[in-house]
């Protein structure tokens, strides 16, 4: 580089945060870490998921643990044509809003279908985890949903 | 609770890494300040206008909103205008604490810039006190502010407060 030019560095910032996740999260990333997906109870019924720690309408604690899922459908979703490199899959999926059996609300995760053609808003997709002596306590121990065989996928 | 394994210990903390990375360009201005740092001397700018001397230059004067376009090479050593002693142990110290992060105002600047003070007891660091920077060997120079190692005190008599207050 010549002297007229300017500098070009890489500058890398790493923050290695650990947070302590309370009662409320820790049973949803527990429940994972035991393949199970779980939400909570809101004051008027809702069953939320990933739970809140609290009541979105009233502020106030959240009510019981409601198991949900493993399958549900597929309320919305967008194809990442390439992954990047903080991705955990390899190959391209789709990020899609799950609203899981019985539950209220949709939570955001990655639908490994394959291809987008067999994407579709409605569709049914199922959990798939990682195996139990992978699992960390982490939202990526659900390592995907993927779709329902007959599930409505084009 | 299908799936449920016995034996699951409760989750009570998420690691949470935050990476990232950054392409940085520091300009022209700074470019000629880390030059400097690569051959062991310190380059700042002066403002045309108000005479003030800046480094690391951002290529204009803050003041007179002009461009610093006269390079100055200023010399190794200036005084602690201001210092905070570290005692808390943070990931990625590289430092044995307790130790001391100072403005240095190098004799002939205008603004001071942050330096690590050693080769003396956090406890003995004061404002006013002369120092001086001490490099790396010159095979690690590069344009970077890790050249200098830190600054130390050359033992001359403390700057009197009138002499930096503006600069605090």
């Amino acid at each position: 580089m010549s002297d007229g030019d300017v500098l070009v560095a890489n500058h890398v910032l790493d923050y290695p945060y650990a947070r302590s996740v309370g009662p409320v999260l820790g049973a949803f990333f527990t429940a994972l870490s035991e393949g199970r997906i779980v939400g909570v109870e809101g004051s008027d019924g809702a069953v939320i998921v990933p739970p809140t720690e609290y009541d979105p309408l009233t502020g106030e604690d959240v009510g019981e643990l409601r198991d949900v899922g493993p399958g549900g459908v597929v309320t919305a979703w967008s194809w990442q044509v390439a992954p990047g490199r903080k991705h955990h899959l390899d190959h391209p999926f789709a990020w899609a809003l799950v609203r899981l059996d019985g539950a209220t609300t949709a939570m955001l995760h990655v639908v490994d279908a394959g291809d987008p053609g067999a994407m579709a808003t409605g569709m049914r997709v199922t959990a798939r985890f990682r195996p139990p002596a992978e699992r960390r306590g982490h939202v990526l121990d659900l390592e995907a949903f993927v779709p329902e065989p007959d599930g409505g996928g084009r | 609770m299908s799936g449920a394994e016995a034996g699951t210990q409760p989750v009570t903390v998420l690691e949470t890494p935050i990476h990232l990375d950054y392409v940085f360009t520091p300009g022209i201005a700074q470019s000629i300040f880390l030059r400097g740092l690569a051959r062991g001397v310190f380059l700042g700018q002066r403002c045309p206008t108000c005479g003030k001397v800046y480094i690391p230059s951002r290529g204009s004067c803050p003041v007179d909103g002009v461009a610093t376009d006269e390079v100055v090479e200023l010399p190794d050593t200036g005084i602690v205008t201001t210092y905070c002693v570290v005692n808390v142990p943070f990931a990625g110290q590289a430092v044995e604490i307790p130790y001391t992060c100072a403005q240095v105002l190098l004799d002939g600047a205008n603004i001071s810039f942050m330096g690590l003070i050693q080769e003396v007891p956090a406890d003995q660091v004061r404002m006013g006190m002369r120092v001086e920077a001490v490099w790396v060997p010159p095979d690690e120079l590069g344009p970077s502010l890790a050249s200098v190692k830190y600054f130390r005190p050359t033992g001359e008599p403390d700057a009197l407060y009138e002499s930096y207050e503006e600069y605090l």
